[in-house]
């Protein structure tokens, strides 16, 4: 199960997370985010904000009601913005893990899910515990995090990967936290904002 | 100018016979991938493509590029295309993750455009303009056209390329061009022979020619025989 976690958890998933900054890329063209120290500070805010809520709700939804939460992911993300990348993200993690695991119970996800719920149906489909759903959230909105701040500061990709393992024990210590079943997270509302002004730009490389 | 310059050249095979084992019937449109370096006519070349099918051939078109409501508005402009026959996939400066490794960005982008305009018989996916490495998945597209041009120089067919040794059919567009870059049409046909074996390579000036007629026909072909 180690080997599932890990092939899930891969930045090279083909879930369509390379297209989108959460935000980022406004952050960085506003000037606010212009070093590796601003990034490791987006980084924290992102993980115990978003990190948090989608290990929480990835791990809810493997035997909780899929529709329920769903809704109650929308009504925690202010920013429309952020809703329809994480509509889009579901789409497209649907899409890859309906190819690779046929038989699980897709059929139970509503209509354009959200991406931690369709994410807690494909760590259940793969097999994988609760702590490592939650693991692989957690994982997975640091590592698009940080692969989104290379790419639009031209960062050294060694200082990036020592900032990831720096944040390992914050990784471990919100997975943990994310198993106990509490679903009221908290929010971050200048990421908010600046998804909302992504959205209007005319010229974006990011879909987020 | 000699006038043998400026005459396309005629390559052989001819570009309507396929080497490869014919495409299985499609229910779905024929999906084309058009890459190429940056500049290279890619765009003018679906906006030819968009003119030659005119009142022929249901059409939708995927777009990579960067500027997209500007390819979106040139294709408006050009007066080719509905603006609602167009989608644009943002890639997050990774113009060939999106058509090679991570496609479903541009599957769910050719996905709502049958499902809002009803069945289509051609889908064309412009990439990103990127470099001669990017080559389209082939869960993404039945065929991929590589588009180069004369004003990058003659070397490029030499210097290969999954792009150009690979795609299914290469075009060599700017013609026009070559006389003023001192390009040798001769030197570019030779060397993309010797990448690429039996697939087909057209040369083309877009600038002259508005409906792309080698492309078009090549295309046609293939949708006729999908449907
Ligand atoms: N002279 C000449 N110019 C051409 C020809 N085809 C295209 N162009 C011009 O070349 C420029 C780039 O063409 P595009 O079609 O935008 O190229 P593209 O490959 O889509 O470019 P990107 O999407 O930015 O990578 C435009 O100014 C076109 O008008 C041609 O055959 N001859
Ligand atoms: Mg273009």
């Amino acid at each position: 199960m180690t080997a599932a976690l890990l092939l899930l958890a891969d930045g090279r998933f083909p879930a369509g997370g390379h297209a989108h900054s959460h935000g980022l890329e406004a952050m960085v063209a506003s000037g606010r985010v212009r070093d590796l120290d601003a990034v490791e500070r987006v980084l924290i805010g992102r993980l115990r904000t978003a990190g948090l809520m989608t290990a929480a709700f990835a791990v809810a939804a493997r035997d909780g009601d899929p529709d329920r939460l769903d809704a109650e992911l929308d009504a925690r993300t202010a920013s429309p913005a952020l809703r329809t990348a994480s509509r889009r993200q579901g789409r497209a993690l649907l899409r890859a893990a309906r190819v690779i695991w046929p038989d699980a119970p897709w059929v139970r996800l509503p209509a354009q899910p959200h991406q931690p719920i369709v994410l807690g149906f494909a760590a259940a489909a793969a097999g994988l515990t609760d702590d490592r759903t939650a693991l692989a959230a957690v994982h997975g909105v640091a590592t698009a995090t940080a692969s989104a701040a290379l790419r639009l500061l031209g960062l050294d990709p060694f200082a990036v990967q020592a900032l990831l393992i720096r944040l390992a024990p914050e990784l471990d210590a919100l997975a943990a936290e994310a198993v106990k079943g509490d679903l009221a997270r908290g929010a971050a509302p200048l990421t908010d904002l600046s998804a909302e002004l992504h959205a209007t730009w005319e010229v974006r490389l990011f879909a987020s | 100018m000699p006038a043998e310059i400026l005459e396309p050249v005629h390559t052989h095979p001819h570009p309507t016979s396929d080497p490869h084992p014919p495409l299985p019937r499609l229910d779905r449109a024929l999906r084309v991938g058009i890459g190429g370096p940056v500049g290279s006519g890619k765009t003018a070349l679906v906006a030819a493509l968009c003119r030659a099918f005119a009142g022929e051939l249901r059409l939708g078109v995927v777009t990579n590029d960067i500027y997209t409501t500007e390819d979106a508005d040139f294709l408006r402009r050009a007066g080719v295309l509905d603006p609602e026959r167009i989608r644009a996939v943002e890639t997050g400066c990774c113009p060939h993750t999106a058509i090679r490794d991570d496609i479903s960005a541009n599957l769910d982008a050719v996905d709502d455009l049958e499902e809002e305009l009803g069945r289509l018989d051609l889908v064309l996916v412009e990439s990103g303009g990127d470099n001669l490495t990017a080559t389209f998945s082939k869960g993404l597209v039945d065929v991929q056209i590589f588009v180069v041009d004369v004003a990058g120089g003659d070397k490029v067919p030499r210097k290969g390329g999954p792009g150009v040794t690979a795609a299914d059919l290469l075009v060599i567009n700017k013609t026009d061009l070559a006389p003023l870059v001192g390009a040798s049409l001769e030197v570019m046909d030779r060397d993309a022979r010797a990448r690429r074996g039996d697939l087909p390579t057209v040369f083309l000036s877009l600038a002259e020619d508005k409906h792309a007629k080698p492309v078009a026909d090549w295309v046609r072909h293939l949708v006729d025989h999908a449907r």
